[in-house]
């Protein structure tokens, strides 16, 4: 399977290049520029509505774009009908036909193609899958995570250069999603082929792809390594919607050398320069931000104890719950009302009780800025979304 | 009082019962009478058992030859509605297009109308245009009206086809004629099955459309209706029975077929 | 197969790539429509039409016919006929209750407490349809016989004496009476009332039964409170799929009635290959039709069910 590899080294390449997509006077993806390497294991991450699906099915053909070009390798697909084109897909809730039995469903792409012989093509990939045993069962008597699995070996049976995942693993229950996380990586290393996956669950997209790209409103909103992006968000959204981030809106005071000095609730709080992402004049705003799990929380009458050095501030303790990895503070403090804190449960403080006074530090290497122009609570996930 | 609570506890099951006795009391009647010997030219009356009707089915002049004829009507009207009726089904889900209401609205009111006002109507027009009444205009006639029930009933099924399935075909490399032979038809398959069901049942039968439009054709029921008036053979009877038992051994058959396959499966 | 000639070519081919976009066949419904749709316009449509203006023609069956806007037909029509029309209206809508009253049980039990019966009653529900209507209303005529076993026990219960006071049966007969025809009616279009009450009753989740007895309410509360409301659709489609061919219906009249039951269907008829006044047959069956659209648009407004194709 990897002897496509080699003939072309960047046979594989996925290339969007100001693709864009209209619907009447609503746009559902803004010219969008994209190169997905050969190989790689890649996710459109991004809440409902956001255009990634739309992106997906584009590169699919089953979505025409309004203006821009979809290549793969060397080749301009974008006039290609889907049938025509080296690309499969893997479907939300997977579109099995539920008159053919399994073996069928598996052989449908090389039929149609014309090869005769699919038995030992079709049964090696069942037991790819380990679906062996089911070849002559009908879709609706499997199981939710036997499905998923025929769905990705009716798709990848045809060696498509790129497989697109439509959030294929949205209708399984959470310890089966994990199994099939993990299933899905293995089988992408085994076979080599280029995985475009979209999906909106954050942790699914972090432990699965290479490279992740965070999408909002049409556009993309930052593209990295998932740690690039959950060090280094670049944006509130992002910051939000990968995990929780915390924001104090600061004043710049000075810059000197390779930090910034901030302003914040007349307290001083420093932040590298290479880690700010806005604007940074004197006297100008910057949203600043910490990731709960940075920070460390010293009951105020050990604020002595803190060392040099760390960036600081005060607050007491609003809420706490114990999660049992961690406790999780809520901090009210006078630069933002909800700090969220996550401590290691190593050695718990007993002081440490809702309206203890605290004092909260955290290494400086471990602040980032950001614009102060945008919404702070840009990407939260509302509630009904998590539902969803 | 203990048998009181008895019934109210079973006043469904026993009122349901009942409208079944209600429902199947003729066709016991048919099948009685069709062992009759009656006297007079109606058999309306029992006389004494005999099996000469069933022995000789095509016995009375004409019942045989409106028969056939009636199932070939059913027949040709049954594929013309079906044919029609499927290609409209198909434009109303899966296209947008201009005056989709008034297209909506042509298919409804033929089933909002009494037959008799629709078969005065089509009279209306043949005798203005000089039509032959006869084996054609019937079959006009029942593909009209049975044109709409197959709409509805593949209409529905195409419906809650998921979209993704014909997608899921392209994306497997079948081109839009191989996606609609090879998934979209056999998925409709069953409701294109029930309308052509229903088409030919719905034309078999039929009788006061066709008695205004069939001039001096008999099919089965305009037969049936003259020896209403002229004088019933036994055979109306024979195969009104036979029609009955075939019908429903047919059903039991495929149901045991159907279940036997479904356990080989599992 | 066809599928060998289709294999599309999958090596990463230069392919030539300034085709004109893929042009998604705007006038594909167009051609799915024209020939059902051209068919239903010419053979129902027009129909109507025609009929329409036959009903104010004038003129004879030998010199030939004339529209001359002669509405007159149409009061004529009226008020020789009205008894018949009234007579439609009536037995159509006795049938149509009646078919309710008895169809609901038998779906009722179709659906939640047939078990594994449910599949046979419902071929017996659907099985007499395939004896042509015909001779099992003829049936009829021996079950209602005069003298007969049914007859009989009516007489012999005084059920006939309340009913030849209410003018439904004529001294100890049934047949040739509104009764028999009544009768015949509901028989006729009973099924046509048990299928759509079964489609809407069963989609009603057993669990509501539960949920309502759960929540205080007595069995015939939960009926009146849950399952009747939800199985509005039924009855509705059901009452519809009823009462209009009944009004229409001539054949009951006929086979089952007397003179004195004659129908606006029967009239219809004659008028039409009888008599062959054709302005009198077009202007009844018009005002027929008009009755019955204009009935069952209020219907559907008041029962707010809007979706029954």
């Amino acid at each position: 399977m990897k002897t496509t590899n080699d003939t072309a080294a960047h046979g594989g390449d996925v290339r969007l290049t100001g693709i864009t997509k209209k619907y009447g006077s609503f746009t559902a993806v803004h010219p969008l520029d994209l190169t997905v390497p050969q190989g790689s294991f890649f996710a459109l991450l991004g809440a409902s509505g956001c255009g990634k699906t739309t992106t997906l099915r584009m590169i699919a053909g089953l979505e025409e774009p309004t203006a821009g070009t979809v290549h793969l390798g060397d080749q301009d697909v974008t006039a290609l009908p889907p049938y025509k084109r080296p690309v499969n897909t893997v479907f939300q809730s997977y579109a099995l036909f539920p008159h053919l039995d399994i073996f069928e469903n598996v052989a449908f792409g090389l039929r149609r193609r014309g090869i005769k012989s699919v038995k030992k093509q079709v049964e090696e990939m069942l037991e790819l899958v380990q679906l062996g045993e089911q070849a002559r069962k009908k879709p609706h008597q499997l199981s939710g995570g036997q499905q998923q699995r025929v769905a990705v070996a009716r798709a990848l049976i045809n060696h498509p250069k790129v497989l697109l995942l439509d959030e294929p693993l949205g209708a399984l229950d959470l310890k089966l999603r994990r199994q099939m996380q993990l299933e899905l990586k293995r089988i992408q290393t085994e076979v080599g082929i280029t995985f475009v996956h979209v999906t909106h669950d954050q942790e699914e997209a972090m432990t699965m792809a290479d490279t992740v790209a965070v999408m909002n409103a049409g556009r993309v909103e930052q593209l990295g390594s998932p740690a690039d992006l959950y060090e280094n968000p670049r944006t509130t959204f992002v910051a939000n919607f990968l995990g929780t981030s915390n924001f104090i809106e600061a004043e710049v005071d000075s810059t000197s050398g390779s930090e910034i000095v901030l302003k914040a609730g007349g307290g001083k709080l420093m932040l590298p320069e290479a880690r700010n992402s806005a604007p940074a004049r004197t006297g100008g705003k910057v949203l600043l931000g910490v990731r709960p799990e940075k920070i460390s929380l010293t009951h105020a009458d050990d604020a002595g104890d803190i060392p040099e050095g760390r960036n600081r501030i005060t607050g007491r303790i609003a809420d706490s719950s114990f999660i049992g990895v961690s406790t999780q503070y809520v901090i009210d403090s006078p630069v933002c009302p909800e700090f969220e804190v996550y401590v290691q449960n190593i050695d718990r403080d007993p002081r440490l009780t809702p309206g203890a006074e605290v004092v909260l530090h955290w290494n400086p290497e471990h602040t980032f800025g950001l614009d102060a122009a945008q919404d702070i609570d840009a990407g939260v996930e509302t509630v009904e979304e998590e539902v969803a | 009082m203990a048998f009181v609570n008895w019934l109210k506890r079973h006043f469904v099951v026993i009122a349901g019962l009942l409208t079944l006795a209600y429902l199947l009391l003729p066709n016991v009647v048919v099948t009685v009478f069709s062992f009759n010997n009656p006297k007079g030219r109606f058999n309306y009356e029992w006389q004494e058992f005999s099996t000469d009707a069933w022995r000789d089915p095509c016995g009375v002049s004409g019942l045989c030859g409106s028969l056939s004829l009636s199932l070939q009507i059913a027949l040709w009207a049954m594929l013309g509605a079906t044919v029609l009726g499927t290609m409209i089904a198909f434009a109303l889900v899966r296209y947008r297009f201009r005056a989709r209401g008034a297209v909506n609205s042509l298919i409804f009111l033929p089933m909002a109308m009494p037959e008799v006002v629709m078969a005065a109507s089509l009279l209306t027009l043949f005798l203005n245009m000089g039509a032959q009444l006869g084996f054609w205009t019937i079959l006009i006639a029942h593909i009209m009206f049975c044109l709409s029930f197959v709409v509805v009933a593949v209409k529905a099924r195409v419906m809650s086809m998921d979209p993704r399935l014909e997608q899921a075909a392209q994306d497997l490399y079948a081109g839009p004629f191989q996606t609609f032979l090879r998934v979209t038809l056999p998925i409709a398959a069953p409701g294109i099955a029930a309308g052509a069901l229903l088409a030919f049942a719905l034309s078999f039968d039929d009788f006061i459309i066709t008695n205004f439009n069939a001039g001096s054709t008999v099919t089965f029921p305009m037969f049936v209706w003259g020896s209403a008036q002229r004088g019933t053979p036994v055979q109306i009877n024979v195969i009104g029975t036979a029609m009955f038992v075939v019908a429903v051994l047919l059903v039991l058959v495929s149901m045991a077929v159907g279940n036997r396959r479904k356990r080989q499966r599992t | 197969m066809a599928a060998v000639t289709e294999a599309p070519p999958l090596a990463p081919t230069p392919a030539p790539q300034k085709k004109p976009p893929r042009k998604r066949g705007r006038w594909m419904p167009y051609l799915l429509l024209l020939p059902g749709l051209l068919w239903l316009v010419v053979f129902f449509a027009l129909p109507v039409i025609y009929q329409a203006s036959t009903s104010v023609q004038t003129g004879s069956l030998e010199e030939g016919y004339q529209v001359t806007w002669h509405f007159a037909t149409y009061w004529e029509a009226l008020s020789e006929y009205w008894p018949q029309f009234l007579r439609s209206v009536l037995y159509a809508a006795s049938a149509t209750v009646l078919c309710l009253l008895l169809g609901y049980p038998l779906a009722y039990l179709i659906a939640f407490r047939a078990g594994r019966w449910r599949n046979l009653i419902m071929i017996l529900v659907i099985a007499p349809f395939f004896t042509s209507f015909l001779i099992r209303t003829l049936a009829w005529k021996t079950i209602l016989a005069d003298g007969g076993p049914v007859v009989g026990a009516l007489d012999a219960l005084h059920v006939l004496d309340v009913t030849s006071w209410l003018g439904w049966t004529a001294g100890d007969r049934v047949l040739a009476t509104p009764m028999a025809v009544v009768c015949g009616l509901t028989y006729n279009f009973l099924p046509f009332m048990i299928l759509p009450l079964y489609t809407s009753l069963e989609r009603i989740d057993p669990r509501l039964h539960e949920a309502a007895n759960d929540l205080y309410a007595k069995p015939s509360t939960t009926f009146r409170k849950v399952t009747f409301p939800l199985s509005m659709p039924g009855v509705v489609s059901g009452t519809l799929l009823t009462f209009i061919p009944a009004t229409g219906d001539y054949v009951n009249a006929d086979l089952l009635g007397s003179t004195e039951t004659r129908m606006v269907g029967n009239v219809i008829q004659s008028q039409f290959l009888r008599i062959l006044d054709y302005p009198t047959a077009a202007a009844l069956s018009f005002i027929l039709m008009a009755a019955i659209l204009i009935m069952v648009t209020l219907y559907i407004r008041k029962s707010g069910t809007e979706d029954l194709v």
